[in-house]
């Protein structure tokens, strides 16, 4: 096993102990806003799990995907905000 | 593959998964919502950031172009700092109750808006 290995095994449980932590503050997070923090710190954590993911399988594929959720994890974290600020999403 | 890239790879990637670690520790420990929103704004933009740099490493390496990592690590500059302001607005416009110290010249006896 070489180094890179090593390094991604170390890597890709980090970032799937990250994963379990936001899903304790999803569930538990006493405001609204808690919530909505813990899903755009959770969509970071899966682009960087998709990224590792795809070092290790040396593919390429997999980065569309994690360009998409990056998208996705955006424009829902601003419509949640906009809707916890405003009431409204668009005005 | 280069033993010089496969090493900076390996480190960056350890440090960028530390990073991402702290902030998700942050995000459950930290006592109030304003010191939640500053844990894993920061620390999970340098995490991803560093896990791209280390694949675009790794790409380079194999001999192709990264350019789709190089895309997702602009995006993610420009729309985490963002996502984070929106927070901070719907939080105050909430207004969530913080632990910092008031000011010095607060005025006494008038609640903070």
């Amino acid at each position: 096993m070489n180094v890179l290995d090593m390094a991604l095994n170390i890597g890709i449980a980090a970032v799937t102990l990250a994963v379990l932590l936001c899903a304790v503050r999803l569930l538990r997070g006493p405001t609204p806003t808690d919530r909505v923090l813990a899903l755009d710190t959770l969509y970071m954590n899966a682009v960087a799990l998709i990224v590792l993911l795809g070092i290790r399988w040396n593919t390429a594929l997999l980065f569309e995907g994690a360009l998409l959720v990056a998208m996705l994890g955006f424009a829902s974290t601003v419509g949640l905000a906009r809707y916890l600020s405003r009431g409204d999403v668009v005005e | 593959m280069n033993p010089f890239i496969e090493w900076t790879a390996a480190a960056v990637i350890v440090i960028a998964a530390f990073f991402l670690l702290v902030g998700a520790i942050g995000l459950v420990r930290l006592p109030d919502f304003y010191m939640r929103l500053h844990a894993p704004t920061k620390a999970s933009t340098l995490g991803v950031g560093g896990v791209l740099i280390a694949s675009m490493l790794v790409s380079v390496g194999h001999g192709r172009p990264g350019i789709a990592e190089l895309l997702i690590t602009l995006f993610l500059f420009v729309t985490a700092p963002v996502s984070a302001n929106l927070l901070a607005q719907a939080a105050l416009h909430l207004k969530l109750p913080s632990r910092a110290p008031a000011p010095d010249d607060a005025v006494p006896g008038r609640p903070a808006d």
